[in-house]
């Protein structure tokens, strides 16, 4: 991935970004983006410059921790539920293109 | 190129990721049952389907297991960590995520110390983090279910979102030849572990355990591993050691004739023993994690984690140690123990009053072979360690010889209920009334008069074959030693 300033990010970094989210970016769409998201980081590097060293960076809104649920079984789905927003369906499973490359 | 020639030249580096399904009831960040085998998408909800609106909430008794986990493998448990989104596009997560640890895992820092041949290795752990299974695929069209020329594939939801503990260790240097039996006792020991915990069902065959096995070359006097290669999907024990040693003598090949290793995952083939290419590392691999905003993050008090520790059961390797002390087993009377999947079955027979030695030739005698024939383990026989604590204790009262005893065995085998119904029903007690003996003894004495001269002339070896006529007319069941004194008292 090509190396960008602190606060800016690159053409080749938003396709790459575009192509990694499976979303189709024309290249009007490329010049356009880039510079948009470049404001977007500049505008939050400045929140960063007001946090001090002490602030660690937040992933929660809000301050809660250990959210749990007992271990104890709740009624889901039928299978026809399930499968009922389903493109296709075979042998009760959801039908997919083939896919290429390898299962993670 | 032999593996022997190999080792000559190289030094094989190998680390281990398995993945362990939790044996909680039901999924990682929703209600939906675990069981395995159930009909294809009945064990879904709207939350594990990744449906728009619904929300995750985390499992305690996952958290808890991971936990124990981390313990048992002398990890760090982290104060404060989160879950993050690993993001990718394959259809077996229908979020397009999967929900992970990135670089907080719950447990970090450990080891656990692996015993071959009586060698120690201690294997480093790397970590110990929390994630869910994704769904099971099913490829059609193409050859046999793979998916390479498939035409389609077919997704089952039931096991998306159960939940997963991953294991990763360091690299594992320094055991030379021994590697591939290393990585194999590790994944055994880990799997004793786990179960032991009780954490997960363990079971290599229905992908409850599941083991990657990474392994690279180093030229014997370089410093700097070599490149490594990921064998996904290695699923018993015995091919673990296979793939290990496939990898070791392939990779010397190909470096050997001046070819580089390339850092690519590999596919295991259980039925041809190799491996074979899968993909390079690409940007599909660039999973953007980030902090999974839907869950807050995780930080277990300090008083838990410790009450978690002091719950711990004995770690395996002490356990062994303190049994083979206790019960005065050679080296490799307790590796045929614990091969066999006979240690606590021993143990508890131990327990029910029985002397170790004879608890240990039952199950791993007779019994073993009988699992050995109908393709069983010893555990599935059917037959309990007060089973056998009881056969032994009527063999040492005398009611029962070795030969009766094993008939007993088979009644148990059968379900003919207990030891002393099975004595009963088949009539199988030893005889040592005199009346009963002494009318078969006269008989043999009648039956086979040059034996009884020689017996008479002081020959009292001789009695051998009187005895085992006796033995013979009464099915087995006489008192042995009765019949050779009543025998004596005739002759003499
Ligand atoms: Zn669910």
């Amino acid at each position: 991935m090509p190396e960008s300033s602190e606060h800016t990010i690159t053409r080749e970094q938003v396709a790459h970004l575009a192509d990694l989210s499976r979303i189709d970016l024309s290249d009007a769409e490329l010049d356009d983006l880039a510079p948009q998201l470049s404001v977007i980081l500049e505008s939050i590097a400045s929140i960063q410059g007001v946090a001090g060293d002490d602030v660690p960076p937040t992933s929660h809104a809000m301050p809660l921790t250990n959210v749990y649920r007992d271990d104890v079984v709740r009624p889901g789905l039928t299978a026809e539920e399930a499968l009922s927003g389903a493109p296709e369906v075979e042998q009760q499973r959801f039908k997919v293109p083939r896919i290429l490359g390898d299962e993670q | 190129m032999s593996y022997d020639d190999a080792m000559a030249q190289f030094d094989p580096a190998f680390g281990l990721e398995v993945h362990v399904e939790l044996n909680t009831a039901t999924k990682m960040f929703c209600g939906c049952p675990t069981e395995f085998g159930a009909e294809p998408n009945t064990q879904t909800c709207p939350t594990c389907l990744g449906l728009p609106g619904s929300m995750p909430v985390v499992n305690a008794k996952a958290v808890e297991s991971a936990i124990r986990i981390g313990l048992a493998l002398n990890c760090e448990i982290a104060p404060w960590c989160r879950f993050a989104r690993k993001n990718y596009f394959y259809p077996d997560m229908p979020k397009n995520f999967q929900t992970s640890q990135y670089d907080e895992p719950i447990a970090f820092e450990g080891y656990m110390d692996v015993e071959v041949e009586g060698e120690t290795h201690r294997i480093g752990i790397e970590r110990a983090h929390m994630e869910e299974d994704t769904g099971k695929s099913l490829h059609v069209g193409g050859s046999a279910g793979r998916i390479h020329g498939a035409d389609y594939s077919l997704v089952d939801y039931n096991r998306a979102g159960i939940p997963l503990i991953e294991i990763v260790t360091k690299p594992v240097l320094g055991t030379g030849a021994r590697a591939p039996e290393v990585a194999r006792a590790y994944v055994g020991q880990l799997r004793d572990l786990l179960l032991g915990l009780g954490v997960s069902d363990v079971r290599m065959e229905q992908g409850s355990l599941r083991c990657d096995v990474n392994l690279s070359l180093t030229e014997q006097d370089s410093a700097s591993l070599g490149t490594r290669t990921e064998t996904k999907n290695v699923n018993s024990l015995r091919s673990v050691e296979r793939a290990a040693r496939y990898e070791v003598m392939r990779q010397a090949a190909v470096l050997v004739g001046g070819g580089s290793i390339r850092q690519e995952t590999r596919h295991w083939h259980e039925d041809t023993g190799v491996t074979t290419s899968g993909r390079e590392k690409s940007d599909a691999d660039d999973y953007r994690y980030f902090p999974e905003p839907d869950l807050v993050p995780m930080a277990p008090s300090r008083e838990w984690v410790e009450e978690l520790r002091s719950s711990l059961p004995e770690p395996p390797h002490e356990r062994r140690a303190r049994l083979q002390a206790e019960w005065g087993f050679s080296d490799l009377e307790m590796r045929d123990t614990v091969g066999a999947g006979a240690l606590g079955l021993v143990e508890e027979t131990v327990a029910a009053g029985t002397a170790p030695a004879a608890a240990r030739k039952w199950w791993l005698g007779e019994l073993a072979r009988r699992a050995n024939e109908s393709e069983t383990d010893l555990g599935s026989l059917g037959v309990t360690p007060a089973d056998v604590a009881r056969v032994q204790a009527l063999v040492d009262e005398g009611t029962l010889n070795d030969k009766l005893a094993r008939q007993v065995l088979d009644g148990l085998v059968a379900g003919e209920g207990s030891p002393d119904e099975i004595v009963g029903a088949r009539g199988l007690a030893i005889v040592s009334d005199d009346g009963a003996l002494g009318a078969a003894v006269d008989h043999a004495i009648a039956e086979n008069p040059e034996v009884a001269d020689k017996i008479r002339d002081g020959k009292v070896a001789a009695a051998g074959a009187l005895i085992g006529a006796v033995m013979k007319e009464m099915r087995g069941q006489a008192d042995a030693g009765r019949v050779r004194e009543l025998i004596l008292e005739r002759l003499r």
